[in-house]
């Protein structure tokens, strides 16, 4: 897990008599086979695996939970998959989890890439919620979606942002414990909400503020009624943006560099300070972006409590998904599937269940980590 | 193999196979330790040494082989350290074994506490420790705190903590490396002393005038197989240490081309002016023109490390001023530093050298934007660019998509120096120890790095604890004591034979300069 533990490799090095170095594939290969080979260079296969293995252990866990609960492991499976495939109104419930999962999920990830534990996402996504509806609400009624809505989005990300912003100064001036501020920044910023709820926001004895101008309102999906909006399209965005950003250009580099080499870093010319604070105003603008999921998309007012332990899953999906966009996308849909899923089959086990069951998916993808790298020492 | 009994003098013989991962670490090497004396174990980095040591003292375990102790064969697949120490193999591995926060009693007494009643009883231990290390010229305090002694300090206190349980042979892995010159005399000493007395000592090391020193036999390791050994004789008690060098490379070392010194008038690139880092270095001055070597020798820890930060920006200066090409940059960014032509190649390449997870390429282009491109990362210049370094330096392996953290020392080191000395117009080259920790082939390749940025125009500091290695390399040398230049040497007088006891002496502050 990068920037939380890492194992030394034994002494020596691998230049040794014996070695066999990877080495490009031949110059002709097929495009296929060069993916092929990259993948098995970059560790992709082994992210993967520790991910397969999680999850498989994940559904053996659950399974005995169900066996202690009484149920049949097996029925209750299938009928998870079975009721929520062939539900258009549950796949696009997963879908609206997933949007706001991806979104969080990307928060944590780019701060851990620069060795930070932002588990403020929570915070910060309320912040963006606060801020989205707000700035929303005031809008003129009759504004056009094509300037409500760049303005809502950006007033989102903005909340997010200062929040995640705030944490990345207190640690890199004051060298305050980013875990330790984000924690009281989660509690700080929900009571804050509420109390401006209370005294400005909320409506006649209600936990709901005014609604948001038409025009900030994204189009539904369909999908059965569901919840499922237009934001998916800014979680696709992120996740691509962050993805070529991460492997395209010398920002990504920095930051990974100061997450894994904070040393090597400073050494070769990085402000490895200024890099920490840039990477929690963007942490903190993605799980702000989150807010445009549950605001804009559905249920387009301030409301108390709107969006709640989508930061905490947050951290979950950037886990499962090894802390690749791609990963998290595919982690999202799955923790997704398993919120979505779980209420499809909650006549048959309590929704208790189905929570207990995203702590273990948690607890199986940490638990990956060491055997990812004794295959690694063994390879 | 021999025979088991089939030679009385023999303490030890063994032939051992260890791979770890891919990587065959050592392939089949033997060794055969002759009871009271002094068996010097050399090679390459990466040559094997330090596990063939390891198994050797049950620290790790050998996959297949032979292990014969007092005419006994072993079983290799259960050997482990307390059947070594029970066996009386005593070793001092080369990153010491030292709780830091236990005394030195506390520490050498670990796992086998001497107990009074219920109670702790440490003091005739430490009574014994004391008077041992008296006895045999190794002085330990044995109250003191294990984390606060100095390198030489602590180890001394591992040594006689195995003795003290009795050990036989007695394994040193690399024990000169944190060392200044006058403790090295003094161990040596020591240790002949111990063989003397009928102690078995395996001296792991790569510096060859300690093997010539006190070596009675010579295992020679390259690429974890034995491929050479050597005995001093009656009659020719010198070994031939060419011959060895030979043996450890595989090929004749070529004599470095001496770089001419620059005209008296050359100008400065790099000066210090009364800078004063806190409780480290005190108003210190310092000068390196353009085409000069200059050296900074001095005993660990006497503010070699605060220069090296204080050129790079990386530490605050209390007072004083630094300039770089001319210019003023006390307080520059290091990136601003960089930009005006430095390059720093910091003493611990784990710990500010390297991103050692991520691939050759991206670390011979870390934070060189004038390669990568100011956003978007070019690939194509990026792997061009590692080619060449890889090719120019040989480093291996060969290829620029492995994972630093995989190879060893000397190539890892390789990678740092790659990465510094291909700066564009570069003016002045900051050396914290640039050979430490590497074998001999890649000694030469570094030095001659050096040597061309110094042709080229740049003035090259080079810091280094290896008095033998600034003696080869540079055109001055000062010495650093306490945070202060203690003295300095140069032009000729650094070629004299009496040049290195001159250094020696102002390094340990026995003579004023």
């Amino acid at each position: 897990m990068t920037g939380v533990d890492r194992t030394a490799p034994p002494s020596g090095g691998a230049a040794g008599p014996g070695h066999t170095p990877v080495v490009d594939a031949p110059p002709g290969a097929s495009l296929g086979s060069r993916l092929a080979h990259r993948f098995r260079a970059t560790g992709a296969r082994r992210e993967l695996q520790a991910a397969l293995i999680a999850l498989l252990a994940s559904i053996a866990i659950g399974s005995l939970l169900m066996l202690i609960a009484g149920k049949a492991p097996g029925h209750i499976w299938w009928a998870m998959i079975t009721r929520t495939a062939s539900d258009p109104y549950s796949l696009g419930q997963v879908l609206y989890k997933a949007t706001a999962l991806v979104l969080t999920g990307l928060s944590v990830s780019i701060a851990l890439d620069a060795g930070l534990f932002n588990i403020g996402a929570e915070g910060q996504l309320t912040a963006g919620v606060l801020g989205c509806a707000m700035v929303g609400a005031a809008l003129p009624p009759a504004t056009p979606a094509v300037i409500a809505i760049p303005i809502c989005v950006l007033a989102a990300a903005a909340a997010g942002a200062l929040v995640g912003g705030l944490i990345g100064v207190l640690r890199v001036t004051r060298g305050a414990h980013e875990v330790i501020t984000s924690i009281m920044l989660n509690a700080i910023v929900s009571g804050f909400a509420l109390y401006l709820g209370n005294r400005v926001i909320f409506r006649g004895g209600t936990t709901r503020g005014g609604a948001i101008a038409d025009g900030a309102q994204l189009p539904q999906l369909g999908f059965g009624g569901s919840s499922a909006n237009a934001a998916i399209l800014i979680a696709i965005l992120a996740a691509a943006a962050v993805w070529w950003l991460r492997a395209q250009t010398t920002w990504g580099q920095a930051w990974r560099a100061v997450g894994e080499s904070p040393a090597a870093a400073r050494t070769t010319g990085t402000s490895v300070g200024r890099v920490q604070i840039v990477v929690m105003i963007g942490s903190g603008a993605l799980a702000g972006l989150a807010a445009c999921n549950f605001v804009m998309g559905h249920k387009h007012a301030f409301e108390e409590g709107l969006g709640r332990g989508t930061g905490i899953l947050g951290i979950s999906a950037a886990l499962l998904g090894r802390m690749h966009p791609i990963g998290i996308v595919v982690a999202a849909l799955v923790i997704g599937f398993l919120q979505a899923g779980g209420l499809a089959v909650a006549d048959l086990v309590p929704k208790e269940l189905t929570e207990m069951l995203l702590g273990v998916v948690v607890l199986a993808v940490a638990a990956a980590g060491p055997y990812v790298r004794r295959a690694e020492a063994r390879a | 193999m021999t025979a088991p009994g089939a030679d009385a003098t023999l303490l030890i013989s063994a032939e051992l196979s260890k791979r770890i991962g891919a990587c065959v670490m050592v392939d089949h090497a033997r060794i055969a330790l002759r009871r009271g004396t002094v068996h010097a174990l050399v090679g390459e980095n990466g040559a094997g040494k330090s596990t063939l040591v390891k198994i050797i003292s049950g620290v790790m375990r050998a996959d297949t082989g032979t292990l014969t102790l007092d005419g006994k064969a072993l079983e290799v697949a259960s050997w482990d350290r307390k059947a070594a120490r029970a066996a009386g193999i005593g070793i001092v591995q080369q990153h010491g074994a030292s709780a830091e926060t236990l005394s030195v009693v506390e520490n050498a007494m670990l796992g086998v506490e001497p107990l009074r009643g219920p109670l702790l009883d440490l003091a005739s231990d430490a009574d014994r420790l004391r008077s041992l290390g008296a006895r045999i010229g190794l002085p330990i305090d044995p109250w003191a705190e294990s984390g606060r002694l100095p390198l030489g300090a602590a180890q001394r206190a591992e040594i006689v903590a195995a003795l003290h349980h009795g050990a036989k042979l007695l394994i040193l892995d690399e024990p000169t490396a944190v060392l200044a010159p006058i403790e090295v005399d003094g161990l040596l000493q020591t240790l002949r002393t111990l063989a003397a007395a009928g102690m078995t000592i395996v001296l792991v090391t790569h510096k060859l005038d300690e093997v010539r020193a006190v070596a009675d036999d010579v295992t020679v390791l390259r690429a974890g197989q034995t491929v050479a050994t050597f005995t001093a004789t009656a009659d020719d008690a010198r070994l031939d240490v060419a011959a060895i060098a030979r043996a450890m490379v595989g090929v004749d070392l070529p004599r470095p081309p001496r770089v001419d010194a620059p005209a008296a008038d050359a100008r400065p690139v790099l000066s210090l002016t009364g800078v004063t880092v806190g409780g480290a270095l005190h108003a210190l001055d310092l000068t390196v023109r353009a085409g000069e070597i200059v050296g900074v020798a001095g005993v660990d820890g006497n503010g070699q490390r605060e220069i090296a930060l204080a050129i790079a920006g990386l530490t605050k200066l209390r007072a004083g001023e630094v300039r770089i090409a001319g210019q003023d940059v006390t307080r520059s960014s290091p990136a601003e530093r960089l930009a005006l032509g430095l390059a720093h190649i910091p003493e611990d390449r784990h710990h500010g050298g390297l991103w050692l997870d991520a691939t050759i390429a991206d670390n011979l282009a870390l934070g060189r934007r004038d390669l990568t491109g100011r956003f978007r990362i070019d690939r194509a210049r990026v792997r061009a660019h590692a080619d060449a370094q890889i090719a120019e330096l040989d480093i291996r392996p060969a290829d620029p998509h492995a994972i630093v953290r995989a190879l060893s020392g000397g190539n890892q080191q390789k990678v740092v120096i790659g990465r510094e000395l291909s700066r564009q117009r570069l003016a002045v080259v900051v050396a914290a120890q640039p050979t430490r920790g590497v074998d001999l082939g890649a000694i030469l390749r570094i030095h001659d790095r050096l040597r061309a940025a110094a042709t080229s125009g740049a003035g090259v500091l080079v810091i280094s604890a290896d008095l033998d290695e600034l003696l080869t390399l540079c055109h001055r040398i000062v010495v650093v004591l306490r945070g202060k230049i203690a003295g300095e040497r140069g032009g000729s007088a650094l070629q004299e034979a009496g040049a290195r006891n001159a250094l020696g002496a102002l390094m340990t502050g026995v003579e004023a300069a």
